[in-house]
């Protein structure tokens, strides 16, 4: 496909404006909505090969290849590329920047049309459903009507169970990965104190810091530190830091940041804030909390996957305590009662929540050969054949 | 132990295990089957591969489940003392149950859960009642030692052990009705003497019993 082939020759700058607005939740109603996304891969002759993968709450399209603010390589390096666990050379794989956020997607940061000025709170505020139509309609505009599967780690695994609720019969398979089907009241908590940092910085400037000219850093900084240590176990930030100090060999008796730990955290703050906006860490934590599959379903989780077709695969971390093992369970549970086609792994790991982006052998061979099963089981088609059109 | 056991398989031909085998011979082909306690998946592969079976599994084993989902087999990690009731009635056209019963903290309830989530229930477990159990215990006065049943009191997983006649008696008393039964010897292939009879409950290692409601 040369239409969407062209988006991996040119990086920086694969938008699509929605045809007509898009009612959120809220009901309000926002227009013009336009999606920033990344592919890799090609897609086959039937278009049957598409994985889309979502991203987490500070991710963003760049799931592979080199991220253009950061220079890094994609978030999702360890699992997308031709011969890896997500095959670029037999998977067409799209990544969307999510509906609030700040990497070109419509968001806080961009300009609102009524005014001419950015958006800031007068943004409304979005949900994980909002994100998934949005991210509906484009695979529409881009003529893609069947996904073959929809993944994605946290955000990323929550926005994959609202398209298997909300798009039963468009998508094959779902591999929610370390995720729930609600936040908790501690998911919450997190977020609530991520977001009070953010406001209590003057420099936010009640959401107008882009017209005020000011840069909320140290708000940001410390949502980003709080929350990275959620992201954490206990026994990684030992083995990692322990107590050891940094560049010294003695305590200060100050509040310099004396321990590697306190180094390594001010560093994740600092460089956070050159690559994310304030406002839409608020909206995209306030989407998330917001989250809860039981809750609109009349309280029962069963309720949101009635007789589903969709191949479910469920991964969870054995030290994750953001989102632990229990929330995975109580999906499965829940797919069991409609004797769904369900897969679930508890992968062995002390790398808390963060094991879904590390190179983590048991957890991308279970992923490898789920897909594979799935791909059997609709016998999806080679790109090499068809593709090359 | 040199001899055989239930947990060292023997391998046919077709690359399935004999007892496995057997399982696999009372399902019909397209049918809809939960195996419990499917272990690395090895049955349910067969089932899909030879007669396209849409199948699910639960396994206690992380490192089985593992194996099982790269193989592509919707299997699950879970206990099926605690799992089995969120399967929905008669959501399955049979549940398997395979040298499980025993190590079970309730068999009669289990065994109501699988013929209620199934229409037919398959089980399989070591008979307690073989004459090498009863004479270790009676020449010995030790827990029975036996090429089926090799552990130690202390290690075992095996809490409820039974003999066929015991098992007979508890479906009797639960009022269910026997499909099919089948005497076998430690390797889980069939022996000649009705699975019903006082033979069996003698000389067989193991039994087999399709279930229905």
């Amino acid at each position: 496909m040369n239409d969407l082939g062209t988006s991996v020759k040119d990086p920086l700058a694969t938008r699509l404006t929605l045809d007509g607005p898009l009612v959120l939740q809220s009901g309000i109603s926002l227009s013009p909505v336009t999606i920033a996304y990344q592919t890799y891969g090609t897609l086959n002759a039937d278009k049957s090969n598409t994985i889309l993968v979502c991203h987490a709450l500070t991710g963003d399209q760049y799931a592979a290849g080199k991220h253009p603010l950061t220079g890094k390589d994609g978030w999702w390096r360890h699992l997308i590329g031709p011969g890896n666990v997500i095959d670029t050379s037999r998977y067409f794989v799209i990544s969307t920047n999510v509906l609030g956020g700040c990497l070109g997607s419509t968001g806080p940061k961009e300009t609102n049309p009524e005014t001419g000025r950015p958006y800031g709170l007068n943004f409304p505020v979005i949900t994980i459903r909002d994100m998934v139509q949005a991210q509906a309609r484009l695979l529409n505009q881009l003529g893609i009507d069947k996904v073959f599967c929809v993944t994605g780690g946290s955000m990323g695994a929550l926005q994959t169970l609202e398209w298997a609720q909300r798009f039963p019969d468009r998508i094959t398979a779902a591999v929610p990965i370390a995720g729930s089907y609600r936040h908790s009241a501690q998911n919450i908590a997190f977020d609530e104190v991520g977001r009070q940092a953010i406001m209590a910085d003057p420099d936010w400037a009640q959401g107008n810091y882009l017209e005020e000219g000011t840069v909320p850093k140290r708000g940001l900084s410390v949502a980003r530190m709080a929350a990275h240590i959620t992201y954490l176990s206990e026994p990684a930030l030992q083995r990692k830091f322990g107590r050891r100090l940094q560049d010294r060999d003695n305590l200060t008796y100050g509040f310099d940041a004396d321990f590697q730990v306190e180094s390594y955290l001010r560093h994740q703050g600092s460089t956070f804030v050159d690559r994310f906006d304030a406002n839409s860490y608020l909206y995209i934590t306030r989407a998330m909390d917001y989250f809860d599959l039981a809750e609109e379903n009349g309280g029962k989780l069963a309720n949101a996957f009635k007789d589903t077709p969709v191949r479910f695969c469920l991964i969870s971390f054995s030290s994750d305590w953001l989102f632990p093992t229990t929330e995975s369970r109580a999906i499965v549970h829940a797919l069991n009662a409609n004797a769904a086609k369900v897969s679930f792994v508890e992968i062995e790991s002390d790398k808390g929540h963060d094991a879904f982006l590390l190179d983590e052998p048991e957890f991308h061979e279970t992923l490898r050969g789920f897909l594979d099963g799935a791909a059997r089981s609709v016998d999806l088609q080679d790109v090499t054949a068809e593709g090359a059109q | 132990m040199t001899e055989a056991t239930t947990t060292v398989p023997t391998q046919m031909q077709s690359g399935i295990r004999v007892d496995l085998q057997l399982v696999a011979d009372q399902i019909k082909p397209n049918s809809r089957v939960l195996d419990v306690g499917c272990g690395d998946g090895m049955l349910l592969a067969y089932l899909r591969d030879q007669k396209k079976v849409d199948g699910r599994g639960l396994e206690l084993s992380m490192a089985r489940v593992s194996g099982a989902v790269r193989e592509g087999l919707a299997v699950i990690q879970g206990d099926l003392d605690s799992d089995l009731k969120h399967y929905p009635e008669g959501a399955f056209d049979y549940a398997i149950l395979s040298q499980t019963l025993q190590s079970t903290r309730n068999p009669k309830e289990v065994l109501e859960d699988l013929l209620r989530l199934g229409t037919y229930a398959v089980v399989s477990f070591p008979n307690f009642g073989h004459w090498r159990v009863r004479l270790e215990l009676l020449l010995r006065g030790q827990m029975p030692s036996t090429p089926t049943l090799p552990e130690s009191w202390y290690d075992t997983e095996n809490i409820h052990l039974c003999t066929i006649k015991d098992f007979l008696t508890l479906v009797d008393n639960m009022g269910v009705t026997i499909e099919a039964g089948f005497a076998l010897d430690g390797h889980g292939k069939k022996v000649s003497y009705a699975a019903t009879g006082w033979l069996a409950n003698l000389f067989s290692e193991q039994a087999l019993f399709v279930l229905r409601r």
